[in-house]
């Protein structure tokens, strides 16, 4: 990795410039990946009693989700894949939201339509993903145009993996903000794998050389160093509020879990490999730098692992008692009014549920 | 009041459009300073700048996806897909992401777009620039797919289309978009979606149709007439969301059905008439409804005044339907 950008090496020296964070700013930054970690551990056991249907961790990748998204400023644009959620927590998705989102329950802003881990916050610029692969590329650019065409400041963060830069979305994505200029920052979460296909599967090509095609100044980045993915965000996000156009960061990094709770990672990896990537841990070694300026105390981890872990289990409390889904949400949010064909067929099927008593106090029809 | 083409109805209703809404951009390919290859945009660029009309880069999956971009962030984008046949590389982006943004986002985020693209048979341009394809997105929930065939609707509808929160497929005729002429109001107006429009008052047949099939439609019901069969003629406008109730009211004043398309029969849109017919009204009907289509088949170049459905294959299930 000698030709990627790295200010933390694998066993926390410091090997390039430091930031020019102040010590409660690093204290942050640490805290939101650790609490990143812990909601992993907590979901992929709610999962595991069947309370969680589908779990996507971040788990080992937290420097490239949190580190780079730090970078962004309130009112840029964060467009993510599967597993930037933590990213959204720390830029105001409130833990509970997340929670509800992952039960799909009466709360979830999603009207639990989506399956588990597809969040959004409107409040926070992070639009709703579908689950396809590499189709949000081309929407960060239209937004990012609708932004510039304002006057506005914004920047359009689009993360994604190392499989979606095989997809239509990555090369339509790239070429029309390179020729149309736009700030927007590609984000290529390299993680290894794109289920159980390795990245070197899916191109013959260096993937930080993709930009040269479209014009697009590319950085190929330590991904478990977070002060490298932090630094790449903020150079490219001053660079696309100067006006000079999309950068390419490929942050190089580990899946360390399966794809998700769903998949089984040893049919298709050795243990050896899971084992070099455990040794460059981004969490371990930001522990390690600041424990060493003093910005953590010794065993401060642990004390904060329980109080994260509380607060977690707190926002799971809040879930447990959600109302049950409103059955019109069937129909609702198809379009802006429910068509009269829609309503023809909730009434339709709301007449069988309530003879079959599975239709509650304010599922009745609606009126034609 | 103007007399002008299809084509030029639709150009003057984006100019209204345009005029009304500074959000609203016009985007594709060659839609620029050469004003589009059926010349749809022709003065656009050059009244609202190349800021709000441009050309893009050869990729539909990139203008619609942009388009969801920028309709999610405010702005009303209305891109033209160069011929519908062009369309299948955004399939994904139409169908994955702009006709479920709104659901799966639970009203937090939507897609008010419009995509422009001329559809059909009549110009000899064989398999891939001919087809109709609107069943594959009629069956897109989420979606509204619209298909004017006289210029006052494509003016009216456009605009309606444009206004609408929600994202919507305006599919243009392009065999007509020269050869039917009519009065056109000018400024900004609209005709509502999902509404029907009455081509002719009848009470022996009803006639389902849109788009292009219109007018063979109207002829075929005009040599109807002349041997005493009495149509009544009916131009769906818009097939999703679609005026069912209007349709059943239709079928019912006759009793006797017949459907009329371009695209093939076998899950087109006329099996869907059929099926809400047989539903809902079926004890009313006096005759089997018959289907006029193009072939199982994909879209002939030499044989296309063939595959399309013409005046007698039209009149023939009049007839048809009429004798039962």
């Amino acid at each position: 990795m000698s030709d990627s950008l790295q200010i933390l090496a694998a066993d926390g020296t410091l090997v390039g410039e430091r930031p020019a964070l102040d010590d409660s700013a690093l204290h942050d930054l640490f805290e939101h990946m650790l609490r990143v970690r812990c909601l992993d551990e907590r979901m992929l056991k709610l999962q595991r009693a069947g309370r969680v249907g589908f779990v996507g961790t971040v788990l080992g990748s937290e420097a490239a989700a949190i580190g780079s998204a730090s970078a962004l400023a309130r009112e840029d644009w964060l467009w993510s894949g599967l597993r930037e959620g933590g990213a959204a927590v720390m830029r105001g998705l409130p833990l509970s939201e997340y929670v509800a989102q992952m039960y799909c329950n009466a709360n979830d802003t999603a009207k639990g339509r989506q399956m588990c881990n597809h969040f959004q916050h409107k409040g926070s610029h992070y639009p709703s993903w579908s689950s396809v692969i590499g189709t949000q590329m081309p929407h960060a650019v239209g937004a990012a145009f609708a932004s510039q065409s304002r006057g506005e400041k914004a920047v359009h963060a689009v993360y994604f993996g190392d499989g979606a830069t095989s997809s239509n979305g990555f090369h339509s994505g790239m070429n029309f903000a390179g020729t149309w200029k736009l700030p927007v920052v590609f984000v290529c979460v390299d993680n290894g794998w794109a289920i159980s296909v390795p990245s070197g599967n899916q191109t013959e090509g260096e993937y930080e050389d993709k930009g040269i095609a479209y014009g697009i100044p590319a950085m190929k980045i330590d991904g478990n160093d977070v002060l490298a993915c932090r630094q790449a965000m903020a150079d490219a996000t001053e660079r696309a509020r100067a006006g000079e156009g999309p950068s390419l960061l490929v942050l190089k990094t580990y899946r360390m879990l399966g794809h998700s709770s769903s998949d089984d990672p040893t049919k298709y990896r050795s243990e050896e490999e899971v084992q070099s990537w455990r040794e460059k841990d981004p969490i371990d070694r930001f522990e390690i730098w600041l424990t060493q300026e003093g910005v953590l105390s010794e065993g401060e981890r642990k004390t904060m692992e329980v109080e994260l872990t509380e607060e977690i289990d707190n926002a799971i409390h809040e879930q447990e008692s959600a109302p049950p889904m409103a059955l019109k949400t069937l129909v609702e949010d198809v379009y802006e009014d429910v068509p009269t064909h829609l309503k023809r067929q909730y009434n339709a099927f709301a007449s069988v549920a309530e003879r079959y008593g599975s239709a509650t106090v304010g599922d009745g029809a609606f009126p034609l | 009041m103007a007399n002008l083409t299809l084509i030029q109805a639709v150009n003057d209703g984006l100019k209204a459009a345009m005029r009304d809404d500074p959000t609203t951009l016009v985007f594709g390919e060659d839609v620029g300073p050469k004003g589009g290859v059926f010349l749809a945009t022709e003065g656009l660029t050059a009244e609202f700048g190349e800021e709000r009309c441009f050309d893009t880069p050869l990729s539909e999956d990139g203008i619609i996806g942009t388009a969801i971009g920028m309709a999610a962030n405010g702005l009303r984008p209305i891109a033209e897909i160069q011929f519908q046949d062009f369309i299948f590389p955004a399939f994904d982006q139409i169908v994955s992401e702009a006709a479920k943004l709104r659901y799966r986002s639970g009203g937090q985020y939507t897609a008010p777009m419009v995509i422009r693209t001329p559809y059909g048979g009549g110009i000899r341009g064989g398999l891939y620039h001919s087809q109709s394809g609107e069943a594959y997105f009629s069956h897109t929930p989420g979606l509204k797919v619209v298909i004017p065939s006289t210029p006052h609707d494509a003016k009216g509808l456009l605009i309606a289309a444009i206004n609408d929160p929600d994202p919507v497929l305006f599919m243009e005729p392009k065999a007509l978009y020269r050869s039917v002429k009519g009065e056109v109001p000018e400024g900004s107006y609209t005709v509502e979606l999902s509404t029907l429009r009455t081509v002719r008052e009848g009470k022996d047949v009803t006639v389902f149709c849109y788009g292009a099939m219109v007018p063979v439609v109207e002829r075929a019901a005009a040599t109807a007439a002349e041997s005493g069969i009495e149509c009544n003629i009916v131009d769906l406008r818009t097939l999703m969301p679609l005026d069912e109730e209007g349709v059943l009211e239709a079928a019912k004043s006759t009793g006797r059905v017949v459907t009329v398309h371009e695209a093939p029969r076998f899950c087109g849109y006329g099996a869907e008439i059929s099926a809400m017919i047989a539903e809902n009204v079926i004890e009313y009907m006096e005759a089997p409804i018959r289907r006029v289509t193009g072939f199982d088949t994909p879209f002939p170049n030499t044989l296309e005044h063939h595959y399309l459905p013409d005046e007698r294959r039209v009149l023939d299930a009049i007839e048809a339907v009429h004798s039962f």
